[in-house]
């Protein structure tokens, strides 16, 4: 099983890139860096159904960094709630409903985002819900890490704490890299976990946050904590799957030329053909 | 008998009574419980009160999150708050997002009199106004709050409800309060002049059209309650009839009723349309009752301002 999902997390870098060349836009460092989050959450944990996406009952997602919707979309395809020829033939283009950034019209979108900080208290609503209700939904959202920095996450950190959400599940893709270089040169978030434990939660930094077994075994790590929220730091690599793009600033937002196209694919196939 | 009973009490009744039968129906407040008279709300269902201390964005956000779960959320904080430090939210996680958010603005406009501007809102009804698929209310008394809460209750989109902190004298009576949703209720009519009003100024506006008929002059009398959406075809037969369109609000200048009522008459029935307003700077310090003499939003000024745009 998981051979098999590592080797699919390469297939979707590969069709995420192809949205991008198809749209004429993405934000292709981070859609490389969130890929195993995305994939261990839709293809181990999230207990969501394309054929009834509505299910009260259901697990919610929701996509903080909203500005990874191409890996997003890749996946929302691979799981059967979009469809990936359609998303490529008009991703980005004139009246579209396949836009740069969450749009819940869409089958298995939960909420809009795109502005930076709001799906963590949006998160806390959700799981507050449940446990209100005394219902077995869990909650999942992933951040970046840049966007820490907006304050409204903080306050979101309280009172996930202070509410007890132990059905609430914070993922930060920390890949240490936004738009203008390091995020600890930019406005330094270490020590990061100490930072979110010293909130109340319970906190598990993964190694390599690209590693789709470490990934569910803090999933299902999270699911044993009582009375507090877990947040899980996955320590991830910005570009993640080709030398052309990785722990490079630049490739925050980027399409690749034509060759760049070409070596990417390259790289993303070899890593998968190494797995089968 | 003046009545002492402030419409932020009738919004907290209203929920309570609602509340029994509707578990979905939560209670957000941001350390405002006591300001929005909501402290029966939580002592009475405290399993569906929330409170998230001083955090409006967290407020928001969370609301979204509740409604998106599919409950009823009433997020209550001060007005000035509630639709600037979390101007984002409202934006992004209740209208864009489409979630049934009730967010309710307390002690709005200049309600809180001496305490000054980083106090005041007199920017909600533009900021709230310019998001597409925000609704924003302003009931002119205990009355109408009543109603309008009956008939948020019952939908399912998201709204932006501002009320002022004190006690306004009654427009209407129990067993006489017309209410039709998202409708202005017409409250005297005349072919002189055309008031149009909303929230604690509804009242004053009344005044004036009293003093007015002592006059011999004959002005309709509109409670625009629904500043979005605007009930354009009141305005529209208003103006008409009208020689003159004063508009009134305790707000800005810029962005609120009147310039949408003057955006609606230039358009359909071009008529001089003469704006009573807060002016574009920090409010000279006073109570509210104070404020609204000293910038002529009285019965008095504004009948005065009738007057002169008449000739």
């Amino acid at each position: 099983m998981s051979e098999n999902l590592k080797a699919l997390a390469w297939k979707l870098r590969m069709d995420t890139i192809d949205i991008i060349m198809a749209g004429g836009g993405g934000h292709i460092g981070g859609d490389m860096s969130v890929m195993e989050i995305l994939t261990d959450l839709y293809f181990r944990q999230l207990k969501v159904a394309p054929e009834n996406p509505e299910d009260p009952d259901r697990d919610y997602f929701i996509l903080s960094k909203g500005h990874s919707m191409e890996a997003y979309y890749a996946v929302l395809c691979e799981r059967g709630f979009l469809d990936l020829e359609d998303v490529k033939a008009r991703f980005s283009k004139f009246d579209s409903p396949y836009i740069g950034h969450p749009h819940n019209t869409l089958p298995g979108i939960e909420m809009n985002s795109g502005s930076l900080g709001h799906g963590l208290p949006v998160a806390v609503g959700l799981a507050l819900a449940a446990k209100r209700r005394g219902k077995p939904n869990r909650v999942y959202v992933v951040t970046g890490d840049g966007e820490l920095a907006e304050g409204s996450n903080w306050e979101g950190f309280m009172s996930g704490a202070m509410f007890g959400l132990d059905n609430l599940c914070c993922i930060i893709d920390r890949n240490r890299l936004q738009i203008s270089g390091s995020t600890e040169d930019v406005m330094a978030l270490d020590d990061l976990k100490a930072k979110i434990a010293a909130f109340g939660w319970n906190v598990i930094s993964l190694q390599d946050g690209n590693d789709l077994d470490e990934l569910d075994a803090a999933f299902e790590q999270a699911k044993t904590v009582k009375d507090r929220p877990t947040c899980i730091i996955a320590n991830t690599v910005k570009g993640k799957g080709s030398p052309v793009m990785e722990n490079k600033a630049g490739w925050h937002h980027k399409v690749p030329s034509a060759e760049q196209y070409q070596e990417i694919m390259k790289d993303l196939e070899e890593r998968k053909a190494a797995l089968a | 008998m003046k009545n002492t009973i402030p419409n932020r009490k009738v919004i907290c009744d209203v929920l309570m009574e609602h509340a029994k039968e509707d578990k979905d129906i939560m209670v957000l407040c941001s350390d405002s419980r006591g300001s929005a008279s909501l402290t029966p709300f939580f002592e009475s269902f405290p399993e569906q009160a929330v409170e998230v201390g001083i955090a409006e964005q967290d407020l928001v956000g969370i609301a979204a999150g509740l409604a998106k779960a599919g409950m009823k959320p009433y997020a209550a904080s001060p007005a000035s708050f509630i639709t600037t430090r979390s101007y984002e939210q409202c934006k992004v996680d209740c209208a864009y997002s489409d979630t049934n958010v009730k967010l309710i603005g307390i002690s709005g406009g200049v309600s809180y009199g001496a305490l000054g501007m980083s106090h005041h809102s007199a920017q909600d009804i533009a900021a709230m106004s310019a998001i597409p698929n925000m609704r924003v209310y302003l009931p002119s008394d205990r009355h109408q709050t009543r109603h309008l809460m009956e008939a948020l209750l019952k939908d399912e989109k998201c709204a932006y409800i501002r009320t002022g902190r004190n006690p306004v004298e009654d427009v209407y009576t129990e067993e006489n309060c017309p209410f039709e949703m998202n409708h202005a209720t017409v409250l005297t009519e005349g072919t002189d002049a055309a008031i149009i009003a909303c929230g604690e100024m509804v009242r004053p506006a009344l005044d004036a059209a009293a003093l007015l008929e002592e006059k011999g002059i004959h002005a309709t009398v509109l409670d625009m309650y629904c500043v979005k959406p605007l009930d354009e075809a009141a305005v529209i037969k208003a103006a008409q009839n009208a020689k003159a369109v004063i508009t009134v609000e305790e707000h800005s200048p810029f962005g609120g009723l009147g310039s949408m009522v003057a955006q609606v008459v230039s358009a359909n029935c071009p008529k001089k349309v003469v704006n009573i307003a807060l002016p574009d700077a920090p409010v000279v310090t006073g109570t509210s009752g104070e404020v609204f003499e000293y910038y002529g939003m009285t019965g008095e000024g504004i009948a005065k301002k009738v007057l002169e745009a008449i000739g």
